[in-house]
């Protein structure tokens, strides 16, 4: 039995390393999508382009790496936009209210964040909703207490700091500082999901609750955690996202967990839970990133821009499910020789 | 859950619920009765329920498939791309007569797909409908772009405005009651309902009893794809104006009077009669809300809680019966009848 198993399978081979190479196959398309628009619009492949798709794909992927987060548990956050929303408002408010200082406005935003992901996390492990519904709910009340404290207020360009939204301009040797955000959280949280107890446990509960649970994993505050580190991360975003856009009101971020969700399943994140690198959330946002860019230079609207963010969604999971499955017959008939 | 010897404590549960929708009801109306006279009359009792029928009809075949165990997170778009078509088509100058069919065809073509993808591909109801609810929102918008098209012939937009001649029924309503009534025989008293049970309490169990499982879910989100249409094109002629943005945040609602008219998110449970119950109940409230000038912020606010709080409060009340039951030293309640508060949805 153990010698026949390397030689067995040439079929599943193929297979299993382009479901096991996500990001590989993502860079690919990535590279064949951008010679083929770079031939209709040459201004797709200039460095400014190009740092500018980066920046902005950069704030959705430190919201869709808390997202995967929440994923790998077999579980969603929709109310992630809305996190995004409330943070964004509540720190330009406090900036224009000159209440605290730059960096105490970005503590604050992440802090507003953690709670905002604690609740969800507490509704979620000690109330025993499931996370669809509790998220939802948060959604709508998040958003309501944005439009609540925010009213018709829009805190205008000039009403931050000078220099604030610098950030989301300026490069170090080259590199924009938001890229260079979004990589250390992805490099953090891939150490952390690699080589720390916590990491394992998190992958375990979304592969095998059950099982984990006779382990004796503490799976509910594993998955609180979870939610609450995907708050955290939301709230990052929420700051980032002032610093991107600069005019902040009560409807800001609205529809984009959207393009997170997008981000974490063509990132290869798998929707049953237990499997997923951070890295291909990240690279799912940046994907998803260069597409709207793309649309805009072929001279197609704005609108159809949801449209592709749904057959995105579609397209991902069918192909994971597919491969899944091809996967499995592949072993099967493999182990039964 | 009605075979299972020896447990009538579930199904008086179940009652309970809806006694307690009544109650909720009665309360509400006492609250809003208080708040202003004019909380009772018949106008404004025609008002409050007219604005909620979309939301209202779409709930009815959403409550089929959350019993079937799966969600349909799409239909809010789908009204707005029912919508975005109904206008297109009548300002390229094609007729009513032959518009609302075509718009009632796309519903059930875009169910279809939701529903191939489900169960066909065996993909999660979650994500999918996640997807369709971008994508066709995005087609909607495609289709119509920001503009509106409202230049209807008031024949149509009398459906979602007038009301049954001579009364204060509103049209939207006879809808939905004629609609809960067909579909709560369907699925209370034909062998397709009993079906739908069996799939979502247990759908293997249902597979190897050679239920038609694919067949009876996939038909499911066609229904959910048809009806959400159908919201659509009432709305459009509720506010005699189409347009691609048309039920944005519908699903929210949907969901919530879903779920607070007893119905188990894990599926395997849940009544029509429940719902319809929840439908009334969330109207009076709203309109008590707008009456106590509370503005539409806070009455969003007070949607996610409830629809939080209509899970929480029956997972709790169960759980503090069977540690009453268990002072007592009475029987335990049965496995299948605790919710499973920690099991993610299929």
């Amino acid at each position: 039995m153990t010698a026949a198993v390397p030689v067995a399978r040439p079929r599943g081979q193929w297979l299993s390393t382009l479901a096991r190479q996500r990001e590989l196959s993502l860079v690919a398309i990535l590279i064949l999508l951008g010679g083929l628009v770079t031939l209709t619009a040459p201004q797709f492949l200039t460095v400014a382009n190009i740092s500018q798709v980066a920046v902005l794909a950069s704030v959705i992927a430190v919201a869709a790496v808390g997202e995967a987060l929440v994923v790998i548990t077999r579980n969603v956050d929709l109310s992630v936009e809305a996190t995004i929303g409330l943070v964004a408002y509540g720190v330009a408010r406090v900036l224009e209210l000159h209440a605290l200082d730059a960096a105490g406005a970005i503590v604050l935003g992440l802090g507003l964040g953690l709670v905002l992901g604690m609740i969800n996390g507490l509704i979620v492990t000690l109330f025993r909703v499931p996370a669809i519904v509790a998220t939802l709910g948060t959604l709508s009340i998040f958003r309501g207490v944005d439009y609540l404290i925010a009213g018709s207020h829009q805190v205008p360009l000039a009403g931050l700091p000078e220099g604030f939204t610098d950030a989301a301009r300026d490069t170090f040797f080259g590199i924009p500082y938001f890229v260079l955000v979004a990589v250390v959280v992805v490099a953090i949280g891939s150490v952390i999901l690699r080589s720390t107890r916590f990491g394992r446990q998190l992958y375990a509960v979304g592969s095998n609750p059950e099982a984990a649970a006779i382990l004796g994993i503490p799976s509910r505050m594993v998955v609180f955690t979870a939610f609450s580190l995907c708050g955290l991360l939301a709230g990052a975003a929420g700051v980032l996202w002032v610093m991107e856009f600069g005019t902040i009101n009560g409807t800001s971020a609205t529809g984009v967990v959207l393009a997170v969700v997008a981000a974490v399943v063509v990132g290869g994140v798998n929707i049953f839970g237990g499997s997923g690198t951070l890295a291909g959330a990240a690279l799912g946002a940046l994907f998803l990133g260069f597409i709207a860019n793309a649309l805009i230079l072929v001279g197609l609207s704005q609108f159809w821009l949801q449209a592709i963010y749904g057959v995105v969604i579609l397209v991902a999971v069918t192909a994971d499910a597919f491969i899944l499955r091809r996967l499995k017959r592949a072993n099967k008939r493999s182990g039964s020789r | 859950m009605a075979p299972v010897k020896g447990q009538p404590a579930w199904t008086r549960l179940v009652a309970r619920w809806e006694t307690l929708l009544v109650v909720a009801l009665a309360g509400l109306v006492v609250l809003g009765t208080s708040l202003s006279p004019f909380f009772l009359t018949l106008g404004n009792f025609s008002n409050l329920i007219a604005a909620l029928m979309e939301v209202a009809i779409m709930a009815l075949a959403m409550t089929l498939i959350i019993v079937a165990g799966e969600i349909d997170l799409s239909v809010e778009s789908m009204a707005g791309l029912a919508s975005a078509i109904l206008g297109f088509l009548w300002a390229a100058g094609v007729p009513l007569e032959a518009g609302i069919p075509i718009v009632l065809a796309v519903g059930a073509l875009g169910g279809l797909m939701n529903g191939l993808l489900v169960a066909r591909f065996g993909l999660p109801s979650l994500v999918v409908t996640l997807g369709t609810l971008a994508l066709f929102r995005g087609l909607a918008l495609i289709v119509l772009g920001p503009r509106g098209v409202s230049d209807f012939p008031p024949a149509f937009t009398q459906l979602g405005f007038g009301h049954v001649a001579g009364t204060l029924i509103p049209w939207p309503f006879v809808i939905f009651i004629g609609l809960a009534l067909l579909l709560g025989i369907v699925l209370h008293r034909t062998w397709i309902g009993r079906h739908i049970y069996a799939i979502g309490k247990n759908t293997g169990a249902a597979r190897f009893s050679g239920l038609r499982v694919t067949r009876i879910r996939v038909s499911l989100f066609v229904l959910s794809g048809l009806i959400a249409a159908l919201a659509g094109i009432i709305l459009t002629s509720r506010l005699s104006s189409a347009r691609a943005d048309a039920g944005a945040g519908m699903t929210l609602t949907v969901v919530t009077v879903v779920l607070l008219g007893g119905v188990n998110i894990f599926g395997g449970s849940g009544t029509i009669p429940g719902v319809v119950l929840a439908v009334l109940s969330v109207a009076v409230m709203q309109n008590a809300l707008r009456l106590a000038s509370v503005t539409v912020e806070v009455q969003s606010i007070a949607l996610g809680l409830l629809l939080i709080l209509s899970v929480v409060i029956p997972t709790f009340a169960h759980q503090a019966k069977s540690a009453v039951d268990r002072v007592r030293g009475g029987r335990p309640p049965p496995a299948d009848s605790v919710p499973h508060g920690e099991r993610a949805l299929p």
